[in-house]
C-alpha cells in the first residue's frame, strides 16, 4: 500500500515537472491512478490491450478498438500511467485562465484544436492527415450496424465528403474537419467532468 | 431612388398600414358592438325562431294574417357566440398582418407590445361605446389559449441542449422561483406594515401568495420576445426551459398559499406537506404526460391505413394529457411538455411526411393565434378593470421583482458554475435575469383569486398588470438593443449538415468510451444506456414495421434527403438541384470533369436550342397519333422524336425514385446535368446488361425489321444502357474526349425534363443534337 502511494507521489511529481497540465489536482491524479491500478490485472505498472478489452461497456462501444488504440503510442503494446494520463488529458474541460499561465509552453492538450485532433486521429487510421472515403465508410459501418446496405452507406459517405471538402481532393483534411465542426460546442462535448 | 419616390413609397406604405389597422379596428369594434347590441335584442327574436335556419328565412309557427311574409330576417343571436369568437380571431390575425407593414415599428417594438396596445385601443373603443367588455376568462385562458402554445413549445423543444442543461434549468426554475416568491412576499409584507393605512390589511400569507404569482417567468412572453432577438441556443433554452418548468413550482405555491390564506394559519406539517406536494405535482405531471405520449406512439403505429387523421391523434392525446393533469391539480404544462417530448421520436417515425408537415404547421398556426389573442385580451382586460391603484404597492412590487430576480440569478449562477463545464459568464447572467418576463399566466392566476378571501384582490390585479406591462414593454423593447450592445452571441444559422450529425455521434461514442475507461458514470454513459434501452426494447413496440431497426443516422439522412427532394419539387424548377447527391462514388469523379466541360455556352446558342427543343416536342406530340409500324422509317427527325418519346416515358417512371434519392441545394445549372445524369446512370447501373459497343448498336438499329415498336424500344433502351455503361466505363479513364458523348447523352436526358418544365434548358443543346444524329445514323 505504501509502495503504491509513494508511486503516485513520484508520478505526480513527474507529471508536474514534465507536463503542462500542471493544473491537474492531486485528488484527480490519485483517483485516476487507482483506476489505472484496478485495470492493471498483471500488476506490472502498465496496461496492455487485453486490460482495456476487459472493460465491459467498451466492448459494445462501436469505437472501442480505436479508442483503445489511441492510448498506445506508435507501435507499442504497453502504456504506463504517464501515457494513460496524457491521453486522458485531452478531455479536461477548457479553462480560460490557463491561457495566461504558460505562454511559451505551446497549446495545452485540452485545447479545442487538440481535442479535435484527437477525434480526427480516431478517424484517420493510416495517419495521412486525411479522412478518405474508405476510412469514413469504415466508421459509418461501425456506427450504423449491419442492416444498412453498402450503397446507402456509400452515398452517405459521399454526401459527407462533398459537404466538407473544399479543396476538391475527395477527402477531409484536418482544417476542413475543424471548419465543419465550428458550430459544434466541442469544448463542452469533449470534456469529462471527472477530470475537472 | 430619388428622395421623392422614396417619400411617396413610404407614404404609401404608411397609408396602407394605417388603412389596414383602421379598417380592422373599426370592423372589430363595430361587430363586437353589434354583437353586444344583438345580445340585447336577441331575446326578442327567440320567440319567433326555432331550429336551424338561415337568416333569410325563419320557420314561423303562427303569424297574424295581416303581416306580410318576411323575405329577409335577421337572427343574430343564433350564431352569436361562434361569430364573436371568429371575429376576435380575425382581428388578432389582421393585427398580426398589419404589424409587419408598419416599417419602423416592427424592428423596434416586439410584437407583443403592439398587440397589447391594440388590445388597449379596442378595449377603450368598446368602453367608449358603452358596451360590456369581454374579460380574459380564466377558464378560456387555461383551457383553450395556453395549451397550443405550450404544446408547440414542447413538441419542438430541442432536446439535446435541454437535457445537457437540465440541471441548470431546474435550479433556476425551482430554487429561483421559490427564492423570488419568498423574497417578494416577505419584503412586501414588511413594506405594507411600515406603510400602514390601507396596506396594513394585507397579511403575510396574502403577500406570499402575491409573491408567488408575481415571481413566475412566463413562457408566452419569453417566447414572444426571444423569438425575435435570435439569441444563442444556450441562453434561449435556459430562460425558456426555466419558464416552462417553473409552472410546477407556481402551481404548488399558489395552491399552498391559497389554502393557507383561507385557513388562516400554517403549521410545520403543512409546510412539509407542501414540499411533498411539489414533488407529487411535478413528477405526477411528467408521469401523466409520459403515459399519454406512449399511448400516442403506440396508436401512431397502426395508422398506416388512415393517414389523414394522424395529426389529430397528436393533438388529442396531448390535450388529454393536459386536461388529465389539470383534473388532479398536477402541473398541466409539465404534462404537456413530457407528452410532446416522449411522443415525438416515435410518432415522427411512424406518420407520413404530409402528416408531419400538417402537425408542424397547425401547431405553429394555433400557437401564433393563441399568443396574439392572449396579448390582445390582456390589453382589453386592462381597460376592463376593476382597478385599485396604490402607488407605493405598485412601485415597490416592480422594484422588488427586478431586485430579487437579479439577486436570484447571480447567486444561483455562482453555485451552478461550480458544477458546469461551460461556465455562465456575466453577460449570460444579465440576459437570463433581464429576460425574466411576466405575462398572462400571472394575470390569470391573480384573476382567479376569490375576492371574499382576498379583499385586496383589485390592488393585486392592478399591480400585476403594471408589472406585466413594465416587463413586456420596457424589458421587451430594450432587450434587443442591449443584446446588440453587449455583443451577446446570436443564434447561428443552423443548416442541418450530415457532417455535424456524423461527427457528433462519433464524438459521443468516443466520449462514452473514454468515460468507461475512467470508470466514470457521466452524462454520456447514461445517454448511451438510454439510447441502447430505447433501441432494443422500446422501439420495437412503438415504431411500425422496419423502421424500428433503422439507426438514427440513417433516418436523419433519409429525412434530409426527403426534405431537399421536396424542396426541389416545390420550387418547381430543376435548376435548383445542386451537387449534394446520393450518387455512386464512381461517378463523382466524373462530375468534377463535367463541371469544367459545361461552362462556356453563349446566350444565342441557348435561344436556338430552346427553339429547336420546343419544335421537336410539338412534333413528338403529333407523332403520338400518327405512327404506324409500317411507316416507321428511321429518318432523322422521326428517329429523334421517337427516341425522345421513349426517353420521356422512362423519365416519368424514374421521377418517382428520383425524388427519393436526389437532394438539392440551390446552385447553378451545370450541376443539374450532373444530377440527372448520375441518378439516371445509377438507375441503369442497377440493371445488369452486357456492355455493347457503340458501333455494334448502330448496326443493329438499322438492320432491325421495320416493325414492332417494342423491339425498337428495347433496342433503344439497350442503346441507352450501353451508353451509360460506356459512360461508366469511361469514368475511370478520365478522358475528356470520351466524356463529350457521354456528356451529351446526359444532356439528352436532361432536355426532356427541362423543356417540359419550360425552364432554361441550359447549354450544349445544339451539340447534343448533332452528336445524337451521328450516333444513330452513322
Amino acid at each position: 500500500m505504501i509502495v503504491v502511494l509513494s508511486r503516485s507521489m513520484t508520478i505526480l511529481l513527474l507529471l508536474k515537472v514534465f507536463f503542462c497540465f500542471s493544473a491537474v489536482s492531486h485528488s484527480q491524479i490519485t483517483r485516476l491512478y487507482s483506476r489505472f491500478h484496478s485495470l492493471d490485472k498483471g500488476e506490472n505498472g502498465a496496461l496492455s490491450r487485453e486490460d482495456f478489452q476487459r472493460i465491459p461497456e467498451l466492448a459494445i462501444n462501436p469505437l472501442g478498438d480505436r479508442i483503445i488504440n489511441a492510448f498506445f503510442p506508435e507501435g507499442e503494446d504497453q502504456v504506463n500511467f504517464r501515457g494513460f494520463m496524457r491521453t486522458l488529458a485531452h478531455f479536461r474541460p477548457v479553462e480560460d485562465n490557463e491561457k495566461n499561465k504558460d505562454p511559451n509552453s505551446g497549446e495545452p492538450l485540452n485545447s479545442r484544436n487538440n481535442k479535435l485532433l484527437f477525434a480526427f486521429r480516431l478517424y484517420d487510421l493510416d495517419r495521412d492527415d486525411k479522412i478518405s472515403r474508405d476510412e469514413l465508410l469504415q466508421v459509418l459501418r461501425m456506427m450504423v450496424g449491419v442492416n444498412i446496405s453498402d450503397e446507402q452507406l456509400g452515398s452517405i459517405a459521399d454526401r459527407t465528403i462533398q459537404e466538407a471538402d473544399t479543396n476538391g481532393d475527395m477527402s477531409i483534411s484536418f482544417s476542413e474537419f475543424i471548419k465543419v465542426l465550428e458550430k459544434v460546442d466541442v469544448e463542452q462535448k469533449m470534456s469529462i467532468r471527472f477530470l475537472h | 431612388m430619388t428622395a421623392r419616390t422614396r417619400f411617396c413609397g413610404g407614404l404609401l406604405r404608411i397609408s396602407r398600414a394605417l388603412r389596414t389597422v383602421a379598417l380592422s379596428l373599426v370592423t372589430g369594434c363595430v361587430f363586437s358592438v353589434h354583437a353586444s347590441f344583438g345580445a340585447v335584442h336577441g331575446d326578442n327574436d327567440t320567440s319567433h325562431s326555432s331550429g336551424h335556419g338561415t337568416h333569410t328565412k325563419t320557420h314561423n309557427t303562427t303569424y297574424p294574417a295581416t303581416r306580410a311574409f318576411p323575405v329577409l330576417t335577421v337572427n343574430y343571436d343564433h350564431v352569436r357566440k361562434p361569430f364573436e369568437i371568429s371575429l376576435w380571431i380575425l382581428l388578432a390575425s389582421l393585427m398580426k398582418l398589419g404589424f409587419h407593414y408598419i416599417p419602423r415599428v416592427s424592428s423596434v417594438v416586439p410584437e407583443s407590445c403592439v398587440l397589447i396596445v391594440v388590445g388597449l385601443l379596442v378595449g377603450g373603443l368598446i368602453r367608449l361605446l358603452g358596451e360590456t367588455l369581454p374579460v380574459l376568462d380564466t377558464q378560456l385562458f387555461f383551457l383553450c389559449l395556453l395549451p397550443p402554445i405550450i404544446l408547440d413549445a414542447g413538441y419542438f423543444l430541442p432536446t439535446r441542449p435541454f437535457t445537457e442543461n437540465l440541471g441548470t434549468i431546474l435550479v433556476f426554475a425551482v430554487v429561483g422561483t421559490v427564492w423570488n416568491s419568498f423574497f417578494i412576499g416577505v419584503v412586501l409584507y414588511g413594506v405594507c406594515q411600515i406603510e400602514g393605512e390601507q396596506l396594513a390589511a394585507v397579511d403575510l400569507l396574502a403577500c406570499l401568495l402575491f409573491g408567488s404569482i408575481a415571481s413566475a417567468v412566463d413562457p408566452v412572453a419569453v417566447l414572444a420576445v426571444f423569438e425575435e432577438i435570435h439569441i444563442n441556443e444556450l441562453l434561449h433554452i435556459l430562460v425558456f426551459g426555466e419558464s416552462l418548468l417553473n409552472d410546477a413550482v407556481t402551481v404548488v405555491l399558489y395552491h399552498l398559499f391559497e389554502e393557507f390564506a383561507s385557513e388562516g394559519q400554517v403549521t410545520v406539517v403543512d409546510a412539509c406537506l407542501g414540499m411533498v406536494c411539489f414533488f407529487v405535482v411535478a413528477f405526477g405531471g411528467i408521469l401523466v404526460g409520459t403515459v399519454f405520449g406512449l399511448v400516442a406512439a403506440v396508436t401512431s403505429r397502426f395508422t398506416a391505413h388512415s393517414r389523414v387523421i394522424e395529426p389529430l391523434f397528436v393533438f388529442l392525446y396531448s390535450y388529454m394529457a393536459y386536461l388529465s393533469a389539470e383534473v388532479f391539480h398536477l402541473s398541466g404544462i409539465m404534462a404537456l411538455i413530457a407528452c410532446g417530448v416522449v411522443m415525438r421520436p416515435y410518432v415522427e417515425a411512424n406518420i407520413s411526411h404530409k402528416s408531419y408537415t400538417t402537425v408542424k404547421n397547425v401547431l405553429k398556426m394555433w400557437s401564433s393565434v393563441s399568443e396574439t389573442l392572449i396579448f390582445i385580451f390582456l390589453g382589453v382586460s386592462t381597460v376592463a378593470g376593476p382597478h385599485s391603484w396604490n402607488w407605493a404597492f405598485v412601485i415597490i412590487t416592480i422594484f422588488l421583482c427586478l431586485i430579487s430576480r437579479v439577486m436570484g440569478v447571480v447567486g444561483l449562477t455562482f453555485i451552478i458554475n461550480k458544477f458546469r463545464m461551460v461556465k455562465l459568464t456575466g453577460k449570460d447572467q444579465f440576459i437570463v435575469a433581464y429576460g425574466g418576463l411576466r405575462g398572462a399566466i400571472a394575470f390569470s392566476l391573480a384573476f382567479l383569486l376569490p375576492s371574499d378571501h382576498f379583499p385586496m384582490k383589485n390592488m393585486f390585479l392592478t399591480a400585476i398588470i403594471t408589472l406585466i406591462f413594465f416587463t413586456v414593454f420596457v424589458q421587451g423593447m430594450t432587450i434587443r438593443p442591449l443584446v446588440d450592445l453587449l455583443a451577446v452571441k446570436k443564434k447561428k444559422q443552423t443548416k442541418f449538415t450530415i457532417n455535424e450529425e456524423i461527427h457528433s455521434q462519433f464524438i459521443n461514442h468516443m466520449l462514452s468510451g473514454i468515460e468507461n475507461v475512467c470508470g466514470h458514470y457521466g452524462h454520456h454513459h447514461w445517454r448511451d444506456k438510454l439510447s441502447r434501452f430505447n433501441k432494443y426494447y422500446v422501439k420495437k413496440w412503438l415504431i411500425a414495421g422496419e423502421r424500428s431497426q433503422e439507426p438514427q443516422l440513417i433516418s436523419f439522412y433519409n429525412k434530409l434527403e426527403l426534405k431537399q427532394a421536396l424542396l426541389v419539387a416545390e420550387s418547381g424548377s430543376a435548376a435548383n438541384i445542386g451537387p449534394g447527391l446520393s450518387s455512386a462514388a464512381l461517378l463523382s469523379a466524373q462530375s468534377q470533369k463535367q463541371r469544367t466541360v459545361m461552362k462556356n455556352i453563349s446566350k444565342e446558342r441557348e435561344e436556338e436550342i430552346r427553339k429547336i427543343l420546343r419544335a421537336n416536342l410539338q412534333k413528338t406530340r403529333q407523332r403520338l397519333h400518327s405512327y404506324n409500324r409500317h411507316t416507321l422509317v428511321l429518318e432523322e427527325e422521326d428517329e429523334w422524336s421517337t427516341v425522345q418519346l421513349r426517353r420521356q416515358r422512362v423519365e416519368l417512371e424514374k421521377r418517382m425514385t428520383h425524388y427519393l434519392t436526389v437532394s438539392a441545394s440551390g446552385w447553378d445549372s451545370p450541376p443539374v446535368r450532373r444530377a440527372r445524369f448520375q441518378s439516371d446512370s445509377q438507375e441503369y447501373m442497377a440493371k445488369p446488361s452486357a456492355p455493347v459497343s457503340i458501333p455494334a448498336i448502330n448496326m443493329e438499329l438499322v438492320s432491325a425489321p421495320p416493325g414492332s415498336l417494342a423491339l425498337l424500344e428495347e433496342v433503344t433502351d439497350q442503346a441507352q444502357q450501353s451508353q451509360d455503361e460506356g459512360c461508366g466505363m469511361h469514368a475511370n479513364s478520365h478522358e475528356e474526349k470520351s466524356m463529350k458523348p457521354n456528356v451529351t447523352f446526359a444532356l439528352e436526358l436532361e432536355k426532356q425534363k427541362l423543356s417540359r418544365c419550360l425552364s432554361d434548358p441550359g447549354p450544349n443543346k445544339i451539340e447534343v443534337e448533332a452528336e445524337e444524329k451521328e450516333h444513330f445514323l452513322s
